[in-house]
């Protein structure tokens, strides 16, 4: 039988009043009128603790662009999920996360897109944003939620890295994830503009070493290093099908956010098809799963259970081939042309491409 | 470590569980699933957030038939991992 994942990430809604230009959503949004009901998603939520998830992420798009988010958490804690709120803060109101504190809501993990308004506000695309994330930030605080900060850096805003720590301790944060910008979604068609450059990710890993063993028992810091940088792929998923799964605003299932950009595979929908059957039986959640699938130097490699071979969707991106060795691996016959393309993308001087509003034309 | 009169608590976005699906029990928190075995599981049913550090290792040993000493020492390490995590608090 297939090990159970633990892991349920529900893209609620595509919507968002924010625009990042490495947002995580397909360049392909769901539109407004095709996401699913309040029944829906809480019939997907108990079949998702049925089947063995614990953790509930609730994230987007804005999830809080959601009118029912109150009874969707309300709905997820009485499966028994724990439920996590991934936000950027707006759309949240005081009076909104009390209702979510009664609801039962778990824990808030707040975007950071910043550590001023100038950075923050230019990045989200939205003016007044940090602002209002912050008053935000203070009520969460106030109620007393738990509360991940989750800076997302790159290029244009690694240099306020130290600053985002201290932003997480003033916050009274527990946990901060310094997230290196991974490229998918958008991130990978803006990755001109938002490389960072091999000094600045060196740079990265030392102010976090460092930040880990002065703020030790105060804060926790998770680190995504830039992986085009590094010697070794990242984890991804924890393997494919392995330990979480995503649910589209529509109800397709996906092994992980960016999935649909493999050619070949064939998503189902939670709409028609239930859960536990999609985790076992859609041949898309068995094509990249354990490691019968890969082929050399994956097949041979010492650490192929510990990292899987690394993102299947960056290989299909770099390499042309899902079923090949992640490019960021040193092990890749890619690597080496990779690393001088990190320098390149580095060096490189291009606007951001933001995302549109789903329904809106792309750009 | 944790000293004897300490007080141990799951803080607020901690709890313990069963896990249905796979058995045995769960510790859930912030973006974060740990497994617990049965000692840890028997270790954290006495965590309430009153009874000292003290008081627990005294109640384990009874319950267990075991040296205190030794009971303080397990506990004291598994708790002090929580802590550091920030899955556990201690107020003195």
């Amino acid at each position: 039988m297939t090990r159970p994942p633990i892991a349920m990430l529900a893209e609620l809604t595509h919507r968002c009043p924010l625009a990042c230009p490495y947002c995580s959503n397909p360049l392909d949004l769901v539109r407004g009128a095709a996401e699913m009901g309040t029944e829906d998603w809480a019939r997907i939520f108990r079949e998702a603790a049925g089947l063995g998830v614990l953790q509930l992420h609730l994230s987007g798009g804005e999830p809080a662009a959601r009118r029912d988010l109150v009874d969707l958490v309300a709905a997820a804690r009485a499966a028994g999920l724990y439920t996590n709120l991934i936000t950027s803060g707006i759309g949240l109101t005081a009076a909104r996360l009390k209702a979510l504190d009664a609801a039962g809501l778990d824990h808030v993990q707040l975007s950071l897109q910043g550590t001023d308004a100038a950075m923050a506000d230019a990045i989200g695309g939205l003016e007044g944003a940090f602002a209002r994330k912050l008053e935000v930030a203070r009520q969460i605080g106030e109620i007393g939620f738990p509360l991940t900060l989750n800076a997302v850096l790159h290029r244009r805003n690694l240099h306020q890295l130290p600053r985002a720590i201290e932003m997480a301790l003033e916050l009274g944060a527990r946990r901060l994830e310094v997230a290196t910008v991974q490229f998918h979604g958008w991130a990978l068609r803006n990755r001109d503009a938002l490389m960072p450059t091999r000094e600045q990710a060196r740079e990265a890993g030392r102010i976090v070493a460092e930040a880990r063993a002065r703020l030790r028992g105060r804060l926790v810091i998770d680190y995504v290093p830039a992986d085009y940088h590094g010697d070794y792929p990242k984890r991804c998923m924890g393997g494919w099908g392995s330990t979480g799964l995503n649910v589209a605003p529509d109800g397709t299932v996906l092994p992980c956010h960016a999935a649909q950009t493999i050619p070949g595979l064939e998503f189902w929908s939670a709409r028609e098809v239930p859960l536990a059957r999609i985790w076992a039986e859609n041949p898309a959640f068995n094509a990249y799963r354990g490691t019968e699938w890969m082929a050399e130097p994956c097949r041979s490699c010492e650490r192929k259970t510990k990292d899987f071979g690394g993102c299947r969707c960056q290989a299909m991106a770099l390499a042309g081939d899902a079923g090949a060795t992640d490019p960021t691996c040193v092990k890749s016959p890619l690597h080496a042309d990779l690393a001088a393309r990190a320098g390149a993308h580095a060096a490189a001087d291009a606007a951001f491409v933001f995302r549109p509003a789903p329904g809106r034309v792309a750009v | 470590m944790i000293g004897p009169g300490e007080v141990p608590r799951l803080p607020r976005g901690v709890r313990v569980q069963p896990d249905r699906v796979r058995g045995g029990w769960v510790l859930l928190a912030p973006e974060r699933a740990v497994t617990l075995d049965a000692v840890g599981q028997a270790i954290l049913a006495e965590v309430d957030g009153s009874r000292s550090f003290g008081e627990i290792c005294a109640r384990l040993a009874a319950a267990f038939g075991a040296p205190e000493a030794q009971i303080a020492e397990d506990a004291g390490g598994f708790l002090s991992a929580l802590r550091e995590r920030l899955f556990l608090e201690v107020s003195p």
